[in-house]
């Protein structure tokens, strides 16, 4: 079992979506993040001053999955989330081993609870 | 028509210099009828802000300010417009065979100084208050479009339409010249020349644009409905101003209109809950906001004319009326995004055709013995269509002239983006993120 959580600029969020439903992935968190990678934020407009807003924010998306969805999960995601291609700002995949899993309405843990 | 329209312009011609321009000095101004018309414009001023709350609630988060700016825009654009050419254009005599309207002393609104209208009220304020309607029928528009225009090419949009739709239609409804008017067509507040016209140029242009990315499939839901329901209520404060504003006096007529307003509003609200709770089991706060609007601009047209029982149905039928408009239009499949045209449209016509059912004893006996309802429907028939056509057929060629030139609808990513980012550079919300 692996956790992915994939950090995505907010305006992919609906392609992403969509992708990952067309892949048959379904099970997924999502949260408004902020942060700094690579890219430099937006510059907003305030009163006609040019404000460089420290943060930038993103989306993030947590899946869990069986080992042979990682793939499957990880293309989807890489396919939609590019802007033309691909620029600075579109966002990273980490991926980690996940120990276990529990669903709660039935106790079941393991695989099979994903 | 033609016909119609000579007749018009003969009236102009003999009755208009002595009945408008009244010479400086001999009117004295009614202080409590210019009390009232001041607190008026001020009135349906308010509904601009609260129209932007409205609209703005039922967004997503990404679009709340690029959707408010839609009805500011407004005020700020038609309100120089009207200044320059605006007011000339709707309440000046007749020009073109009374097409429009037009008076070189009310260009710049420079000779009304010292005018005094015979209601007893300074022609500032009249033009004013006139200025607020031409403020809110574009304003009211952009809710159709909403989440998937250019700013730019909305702000031109507004301005052309506003000259070449509402400044006519104003024209032939309510200035004394006006083929319409002439005609004997009600439209007491602008059931026709304001809901009518932005219902159908809103349909015009949602249709010509196309569907915002993702409808009807992606769940779009409002970013607060607590602005939303605030926004109704400006609204509906807002309206007594509005309506009651409209008699352009501070008496019996003005009674009458502010009472039928606030009757019409309650009973659409009730209408629609009572729908709502039929349909669903539960009572809906947007609901309750679509109720509360279908009736007011049902009593729109009908503020002056109807008797206190009317306006209880107007309001009621007017509920159910749009409600199912609103069901058709989820099986349509078009995105009028914030239904313009089931509300305001759709209320407005049958606000427009409907009073002639419920119009009280006063009114028919002070009609002419060749008067009857049956002639005055279709008169108000007549009217709807009219509007109806001729609104729909230049907000067409406006939509797309200004599509092909300049580009009326966003590009995708700017759409996925939100218009607070790709057009205004801000975040309605900024504590959402934590810089």
């Amino acid at each position: 079992m692996k956790l992915i959580t994939a950090i995505i600029q907010p305006d992919k969020l609906d392609c992403v979506r969509e992708a990952l439903y067309a892949a048959e992935i379904k099970r997924i968190t999502v949260s408004r993040v902020t942060g700094h990678g690579q890219q430099e934020p937006d510059e907003d407009v305030y009163r006609g001053v040019k404000v460089v807003p420290n943060l930038s924010p993103k989306v993030r998306l947590d899946i869990a999955c069986n080992d042979e969805f990682v793939d499957i999960t990880c293309n989807a995601i890489i396919s939609s989330a590019r802007h033309c291609g691909g620029e600075i700002g579109d966002g990273k995949i980490f991926i980690q081993d996940l120990l276990d899993c529990i669903r709660i309405r039935t106790g079941e843990r393991g695989g099979s609870a994903i | 028509m033609g016909s119609k329209i000579r007749l018009a312009l003969a009236a102009f011609l003999v009755f208009i210099p002595a009945g408008l321009m009244a010479e400086p000095g001999v009117i004295a101004v009614d202080t409590g009828t210019t009390a009232w018309m001041l607190t008026s414009t001020t009135l349906v001023l308010l509904m601009i802000p609260g129209l932007a709350m409205f609209y703005g609630g039922l967004v997503r988060t990404k679009n709340v300010i690029g959707t408010m700016m839609h009805s500011f825009a407004a005020m700020a654009v038609i309100g120089v417009l009207w200044m320059v050419v605006g007011y000339a254009a709707s309440f000046g005599p007749g020009i073109l065979g009374g097409f429009m309207g037009w008076k070189n002393e009310y260009f710049l609104l420079q000779g009304i100084d010292e005018s005094i209208l015979p209601q007893g009220i300074p022609e500032y304020v009249y033009a004013m208050f006139q200025g607020k309607f031409a403020i809110i029928a574009p304003a009211l528009i952009a809710g159709a479009f909403a989440e998937r225009v250019r700013f730019k090419t909305y702000i031109l949009f507004i301005a052309l339409w506003s000259l070449l739709v509402y400044n006519p239609v104003c024209h032939w409804v309510w200035a004394a010249d006006g083929f319409l008017a002439k005609m004997g067509a009600i439209d007491f507040a602008g059931g026709t020349v304001i809901h009518i016209t932005s219902g159908v140029s809103g349909l015009v242009v949602a249709l010509f644009l196309g569907s915002r990315r993702g409808y009807p499939k992606t769940a779009m839901h409002p970013n607060s409905l607590v602005m939303t329901l605030m926004g109704a209520g400006l609204l509906w404060v807002g309206w007594f101003g509005f309506n009651a504003g409209s008699a352009v006096s501070s008496g019996l007529d003005t009674a009458r209109a502010l009472t039928l307003t606030q009757i019409a509003a309650a009973s659409g609200a009730c209408g629609w809950m009572l729908i709502e709770g039929i349909h669903h089991g539960k009572a809906t706060s947007l609901g309750f906001a679509s109720g509360v609007l279908a009736g007011l601009v049902a009593i729109t047209p009908a503020a002056g004319v109807v008797t206190p029982v009317g306006a209880l149905l107007l309001g009621l039928i007017a509920s159910a009326v749009c409600y199912i408009a609103i069901q058709v239009k989820n099986r349509l499949g078009y995105d009028d995004s914030l239904d313009v045209f089931g509300i305001h449209g759709i209320a407005g016509i049958f606000g427009a055709i409907g009073l002639v059912l419920f119009l009280r004893p006063g009114f028919v006996s002070g009609q002419s013995s060749s008067w009857s309802s049956l002639h005055q429907l279709g008169i108000q028939s007549l009217a709807v269509i009219i509007a109806f056509a001729y609104a729909g057929i230049v907000t067409f060629v406006i939509t797309a002239i200004l599509q092909k030139t300049m580009g009326f609808r966003v590009q995708e990513h700017e759409e996925m983006a939100g218009l607070d980012n790709s057009q205004h550079a801000e975040q309605g919300y900024g504590l959402i993120h934590i810089n």
